[in-house]
């Protein structure tokens, strides 16, 4: 196509098709049996394991490695799908390094952690390369539930809900389901159409139905899905973004990034998907690192992160915010947007230098940039819902809401961090609440 | 879903995974632990007469030797039988047995080697509900200086008399616990089978010094500056144990005789080898004291995921399934001949297989300027050290030989007939092949 990463404006096939490929290729490569035995090898198979309890959905790391180092990486996958249906993806995307292997004993005494993400994708594979599901559903107990939205949350919850013999019908406003799994996540993490073909393995426990293309809101209304169903749960994400609240921040080629990274993940061909020559990226969590990382691997020019805090502050993990230097992304701490210029289209961001207490510090500085990502967090997009707890919907422990029958997890419910680990804990709590509440069953 | 249940010599535990008798099954606290972990059954920690109980060293009791990242291979003690007082075992064995009725409790007994000192605990044992005792002729330590344990065990006579006086006053299973210090493990088996036992566990633990002290020129483990030999176990004794099991097993006076399976058992695997051997079912001490009770759970579901695979229904399905296969040398067949074979995509060019074959072996080996190293199959004896010193598991593998084609290194076509010492023309004792 002619286009090269200097050439001017938003455009598409800046790089060749063998340089995306190496590009977006797996971020870690799988290990090997040998590698994943020497890996193994590391673990002191520690009592009451820190990792363990680090991790959001209490997977036994301690004995899922022993059971890989003893030669049955299967029964290691038992071991975490039982507690994490998602475990797959949650091996590739899971910020492991802020969670279970930050606490590893090796990780804070040598600073070297045992691989517990790679070793945990190693088994979750091996047995899904078998096409073996090793969950069978109880006998029907005849109770219906519906769950809204087929992200991380709502998958879980649905497979614990087959699991113990309810019938359930998943609705997504998508046309494909997986949530931010298919649609938000940078697609060097999670390649080969995995997250789909996850969510065919995770559908064979069966008494799952899906139904797409149907939007909370729009399409669905809570009275209705109460009148219809046992029990309701919402795991319907995050739809919206916030504004920057900036003059210009209308202009065209100042876009979401969530947006972004679903058309990027969407895309058949990568060197038509277009992009700019200069990128500005607003924000300081992992959206904002996938969305850059991915902008410099279609060959923008220069990828910047603006981010309103310190380094200290940014909640992207010091591993992310390495990956973005390592690929050429420039990180601006301090920095908070404060007018967008240009005529009709973006040309140049300008932000105020701010100091920690956030006071503008007298400082300005200026980017050019033909296309501009909001990444600063995303907000509930929905009516009718329950009681809200500031921005998202209220609930106690194990998920239930202001509204009888009804619960909710994953990122649009209160509590816990807007992570795929955490979606899945929260779904898989709903649903066995929502089991006991519907047959009186203890746990 | 296999089936882990296991029946040996009539009692019953969910799995055949059992806690050794020693310092894990001291006491009613780590026994109750030790059930709620998923243990099969537990053999008591060894009990000794009633009066005052033995005493301990107050210093270490433990020695050890690694391997690489300090991962325990070996190790020993010096400890000796339970210092508790008798009837406070006997009540906290009743205890738990009574809330544990479905796992494994057996009682292990130490005491003189003497008629009465035996009539006189047994009733008090048969008591606690226990589904049937050990008699620890094993221990190589303390105790076997005061005429008990391995003192016992190493004279067949004295195993057959105790074990005789046993079934005489107790009515449940009669286990005899054997020790490895002697040089022919068939001889204490043959007389506890003729004594009457209805199984015997082995190994208990090997005379051993895991170290000395080059500062203080003391043995390890150290009290004051001495040290007393202790019993070795752990991984580095499991070929040690899996001998002795088998040549029980296979032994015609012996054979049949139900064997409990002691010695390194660490993972399921270590187990599933063990039945093979000939035991229905294991003992497992020192993988529970390095990593904690929790091992269990590997153990079961490695196991489960293996029968499976392989269809066994049940522990019986696979027990012995070895021993035939368990022969003396002089019935090898000479007439198998394999060659080394390096996959040169796998090898990573260490070169460890050329400095062994090279230096200490055949000279079967050659290493070209750009270090590829190939086998040359006119020197190879198959000898299988190039495949042990690989760091690359399945890198360099042992072919078998098409019978029909010539063996580059004797020039002779490979028979496909089985032939061995027995009828071999080298063997002076050779009787004409049948």
């Amino acid at each position: 196509m002619g286009h090269s990463p200097f050439t001017p404006g938003v455009v598409a096939g800046r790089q060749t098709a063998e340089a995306l490929s190496d590009g977006f290729a797996d971020l870690h490569p799988p290990l090997d049996d040998h590698e994943a035995l020497v890996a193994a090898d590391r673990c002191y198979f520690c009592h009451d394991a820190p990792c363990m309890t680090a991790c959001p959905t209490d997977i036994d790391i301690p004995l899922f490695i022993r059971q890989i180092s003893t030669g049955t990486p299967e029964a290691a996958a038992r071991t975490i799908l039982g507690q994490n249906i998602l475990g797959g993806m949650c091996a590739r995307v899971c910020p492991t390094e802020t969670l279970c292997e930050e606490v590893c004993v090796r990780e804070v005494a040598e600073g070297k952690p045992v691989e517990i993400g790679q070793l945990q994708r190693y088994a979750t594979d091996t047995l899904q390369r078998q096409g073996v599901h090793p969950f069978e559903r109880a006998a029907s107990t005849g109770k219906t539930v519906a769950v809204v939205g087929a992200g991380p949350a709502g998958l879980a919850c649905a497979h614990r809900l087959a699991m113990h013999g309810h019938d359930v019908v998943v609705f997504d406003a998508r046309s494909k389901p997986g949530g931010l799994n298919e649609y938000g996540i940078a697609a060097y993490k999670s390649v080969d159409g995995f997250a789909q073909a996850e969510v065919e393995w995770l559908l064979k426990i069966g008494g799952i139905e899906m139904q797409y293309g149907k939007r909370f809101g729009a399409d669905l209304s809570l009275e209705a899905l109460k009148s219809e169903f046992d029990a309701v749960f919402l795991g319907i994400g995050l739809g919206g973004v916030n504004a920057l609240g900036i003059d210009g921040d209308d202009k065209s080629g100042v876009r979401d990034a969530v947006d972004f990274i679903a058309d990027l993940r969407q895309a058949g061909d990568l060197t038509e998907l277009p992009v700019g020559r200069d990128v500005v990226v607003i924000g300081g969590g992992m959206t904002a690192v996938d969305a850059a990382v991915q902008a410099k691997l279609l060959g923008a020019l220069n990828v910047t992160i603006a981010y309103r805090r310190g380094k200290d502050r940014m909640p992207a993990s010091e591993f992310e915010q390495d990956l973005a230097a390592s690929k050429g992304v420039r990180i601006v701490f301090n920095a908070v947007p404060k007018a967008v210029h240009g005529n009709g289209a973006v040309r140049e961001i300008e932000f105020d230098y701010v100091s920690a207490d956030m006071t503008p510090t007298g400082e300005t500085l200026r980017l050019p940039a033909d296309q501009v990502f909001r990444a600063i967090g995303q907000t509930l997009d929905a009516d009718g819902l329950p009681e809200l707890d500031g921005r998202k919907i209220k609930v106690t422990d194990a998920g239930r809401t202001s509204v009888d029958g009804v619960w909710a997890g994953g990122d649009c419910a209160s509590g816990g961090d807007d992570l795929t680990v955490t979606a899945v804990a929260e779904g898989r709590d709903a649903a066995e609440d929502i089991h006991q509440t519907l047959t009186g069953a203890v746990r | 879903m296999a089936d882990l249940t296991s029946d040996f010599v009539g009692i019953k535990s969910p799995n055949p995974f059992w806690l050794a008798s020693a310092p894990p099954t001291d006491k009613e606290y780590n026994v109750r632990r030790a059930f709620e972990a998923g243990w099969g059954g537990v053999v008591w920690k060894t009990l000794g007469a009633e009066g005052p109980p033995v005493v301990n060293v107050n210093g270490p009791r433990y020695g050890a030797i690694w391997g690489a990242d300090r991962r325990l291979l070996g190790l020993n003690n010096i400890e000796l039988i339970t210092d508790r007082p008798l009837e406070t075992n006997l009540e906290e064995m009743a205890r738990v047995k009574a809330d544990y009725p479905d796992r494994a409790l057996i009682a292990s007994i130490m005491v003189p080697c003497e008629e009465a000192a035996w009539k006189a605990i047994l009733p008090r044992v048969a008591e606690t509900g226990a589904d049937g005792i050990e008699l620890n002729f094993g221990c190589p330590h303390g105790m076997s200086e005061r005429g008990m344990g391995a003192a016992v065990g190493q004279v067949p006579e004295y195993i057959e008399m105790v074990t005789r006086w046993c079934k005489q006053y107790y009515d449940k299973p009669v286990i005899v616990k054997l020790t490895p210090n002697i040089t022919d493990i068939r001889k204490p088996a043959e007389a506890a089978r003729n004594g009457g036992a209805d199984a015997v566990s082995l190994i208990n633990t090997i005379n051993s010094i895991t170290s000395v002290n080059l500062d203080t020129m003391s043995p390890e483990p150290s009290i004051d500056g001495k040290g007393s030999h202790g019993g070795y176990c752990g991984p580095a004794v499991k070929p040690i144990a899996m001998s002795m099991v088998s040549e029980i097993a296979r032994n015609p006076a012996t054979h049949g005789l139900p064997i409990s399976g002691i010695g390194g058992i660490t993972t399921w695997r270590d187990a599933a080898e063990f039945i093979t051997l000939g035991c229905g079912n294991v003992q497992v001490c020192t993988a529970a004291m390095t990593y904690g009770f929790k091992i269990v759970e590997e153990m079961i579901s490695g196991l489960s995921q293996w029968m499976d695979e392989k269809g066994h229904e049940s522990i019986a399905d696979f027990c012995g399934a070895a021993v035939p296969n368990v022969t003396d040398w002089q019935y090898l067949n000479l007439n198998y001949i394999a060659k080394a074979e390096i996959n040169q995509d796998d090898c990573i060019k260490c070169g460890r297989c050329y400095a062994a074959c090279e230096d200490t072996s055949h000279q079967a080996i050659s290493m070209s300027e750009d270090r590829t190293f190939e086998v040359i199959d006119e020197e190879c004896v198959a000898c299988n050290l190039c495949v042990n010193v690989c760091p690359v598991e399945g890198c360099i593998t042992m072919v078998p030989m098409e019978p029909g084609t010539t063996d580059p290194r004797t020039n002779r076509p490979v028979e496909p007939n089985y032939a061995n010492w027995t009828s071999h023309p080298n063997n002076p004792a050779a009787k004409a092949a049948e």
